[in-house]
């Protein structure tokens, strides 16, 4: 069964990070990981992209990394876009990093799910996601993702402040 | 079967305020009427981020307008969908969805009790894409296996059949779509999100004349594509090149690998209506949401009243028969139980003794139901299909259609019975 997260922590999580390392990005413009940062440094989201086999080079104005131990703190989220099974190395890292480096979130992307590293992280004291993808979170919750017509599940008489 | 989480909000609930928060600008609580063409960027990176659809937002209205999203997102929700594309009208929803799947050559398969605008549409104009449809009687599962080819992209029914009231064994037709790797497409236009989901019972694309008991007063023509975003475009490869290979029209995007359960909205926005163009004016997006607010209070009156008028008409001598499948004897009875909340439609048919001549008479005796082609009104409207609606058909056709020469199509509207009932039997009797 797929967790269910509220609203709320889901609210109080984007607010509340400034930056976030994203593992697996991509230089391509069409993959999913470059659409996903680049929007989230549009909503003012310093976005920190790691993989090993461009380490050196830049995606969208950002030094690549080749691992969480290299890329420099703080950052508070880690962003995994990599698949369910790579999601357990990720996770144990981040774990190990979590104080030098500021990390509380574990995040895993759209179909990425991992009930193991999410209980290691847990026990460890950090908070996870899983199988959502925080750029169409943020669309959600804000009203965005209802321009493309999508079902946001937002049902709401108050006014939003812009 | 739940193939969604159950939404927090019961169904009128959502009927009022889904996709519709208050406009954050100015506070409006109505859905404000965006009658606007075009929308200004931040600056060049806004305006590459919004083309190269990196972003949510607005460029053109061909594309998307904040009115017509707002019931996009409320179809969506009432149909426990993901998306919605909406479209000028229902005809150019089914454009929409099969120029998403098909390629030139590539077949369908259709129920052959459909709305004769359908058949017309699939079975001769769909002819000039080069998409052929292969029709099939939907009460023989063995009739649409033996129609599935390899070139078949997908099987497309009605959920409630316009006008012969036939209802689809919808779990049944979708197990079949599912062994066959196919998503399923049904038009839900006579039944509503009200009286059936068909998400809920395996359809992967849920297609709308919102011209009809959506809008439900007769003033906007629209239509609308629902995904359930359940479907996996990727499965098979190369199956569905338009949602799962690289798009020649967006430099190589990939619509299911960037969007996932987003693509075919995603889809009909950004190529459908981009590049075809039947776009829904907002105007009718706002008129339609109108309509909705108060969808179930007029389905429940519209069914009651087509009880009741059935139930009159059924007993009546100069009536030879009359198919509803309200009445317990009629044969969809039992599907319509099992498919259909709150109650049994309001279109339905019955053959006046004395065939066409008789017919046309009843029609013409008629002072309070409107001589007219469209369903799904507040008023009660007649019409003698054979010589309209399903004129361009073959005489076969409309009998398999339930559209023969000796059949009246009702569409029952919110007037008091008693006087639907009166003008029904004055032009019965004269």
């Amino acid at each position: 069964m797929p967790e269910i997260y509220a609203d709320s922590d889901i609210l109080r999580i984007l607010r509340s990070v400034k930056t976030i390392a994203l593992v697996g990005a991509s230089a391509k413009w069409q993959r999913p990981s470059y659409f996903a940062m680049k929007y989230l440094q549009t909503k003012g989201y310093r976005v920190l992209p790691i993989n090993p086999g461009l380490a050196g080079q830049e995606i969208l104005g950002e030094t690549v990394y080749a691992s969480l131990a290299d890329t420099p703190g703080p950052f508070e989220m880690v962003d995994v876009f990599r698949n369910s099974a790579a999601a357990m190395g990720v996770t144990e890292d981040a774990i190990a990093l979590a104080s030098e480096k500021g990390i509380r979130v574990i995040w895993m992307q759209l179909g990425v799910e991992n009930p193991e590293a999410a209980a290691l992280a847990r026990a460890a004291g950090l908070e996870v996601i899983m199988d959502r993808c925080p750029k169409i979170e943020f669309g959600r919750l804000n009203a965005e993702l209802s321009w493309g017509g999508f079902d946001s599940g937002v049902i709401t008489a108050r006014r939003r402040r812009v | 079967m739940t193939r969604r989480k159950t939404p927090e909000y019961g169904f009128e609930t959502r009927m009022v305020h889904a996709g519709a928060q208050p406009e954050p600008v100015t506070g409006a609580r109505q859905t404000p009427i965006f009658q606007n063409t075009s929308y200004v960027f931040h600056d060049a990176d806004d305006a590459a981020s919004l083309f190269n659809l990196q972003s949510f937002g607005f460029i053109y209205s061909r594309l998307t307008n904040p009115t017509v999203a707002v019931l996009e997102e409320r179809l969506a929700s009432l149909e426990g969908g993901r998306g919605t594309t909406c479209t000028a009208s229902g005809h150019s929803a089914q454009l929409l969805v099969f120029f998403a799947l098909m390629e030139p050559g590539d077949r369908f398969v259709a129920s052959n009790r459909l709305y004769g605008g359908s058949v017309t549409q699939f079975g001769k104009t769909f002819r000039k894409f080069d998409w052929q449809c292969d029709f099939a009687d939907f009460e023989d599962p063995e009739a649409i296996r033996t129609a599935i080819g390899p070139k078949t992209k997908a099987i497309f029914c009605e959920a409630l059949a316009n006008p012969g009231g036939v209802v689809t064994d919808l779990e049944a037709v979708a197990q079949i779509a599912r062994e066959a790797g196919l998503p399923l497409i049904v038009d839900n236009t006579m039944a509503t999100p009200f009286l059936c989901r068909p998400i809920e019972w395996g359809a992967d694309v849920v297609l709308h004349s919102t011209t009809k008991f959506l809008s439900g007063n007769g003033t906007s023509m629209g239509g609308a594509m629902v995904d359930s975003g359940l479907f996996d475009w990727s499965a098979v490869q190369d199956r569905f090149p338009g949602l799962a290979a690289p798009e020649p029209a967006y430099h190589g995007l990939n619509f299911h690998e960037s969007f996932g359960d987003m693509a075919l909205t995603m889809h009909g926005h950004a190529i459908g209506l981009r590049d075809l163009g039947p776009t829904m004016a907002p105007m009718n997006a706002f008129q339609t949401l109108l309509g909705i607010e108060s969808l179930a209070m007029r389905m429940r009156r519209h069914c009651e009243n087509a009880q009741i008028v059935a139930d009159f008409l059924d007993g009546h001598e100069r009536v030879a028969w009359v198919r509803y499948a309200g009445l317990r004897d009629n044969p969809y009875h039992a599907l319509a139980t099992k498919y259909l909340e709150n109650g049994f439609g309001s279109v339905f048919t019955f053959g006046v003794k004395g065939g066409y001549e008789a017919g046309l008479k009843v029609v013409e005796g008629c002072t309070l139901f409107s001589h007219l082609a469209n369903i799904g009104d507040a008023r009660s409207l007649i019409l003698h299909p054979a010589s309209t609606t399903h004129r361009q058909l073959t005489p076969e056709q409309r009998d398999v259609a339930g559209a023969g020469d000796d059949v009246i199509r009702l569409s029952i509207g919110v007037e008091t019975p008693e006087d639907l009932i009166r003008d029904l039997d004055h032009a019965l009797s004269s």
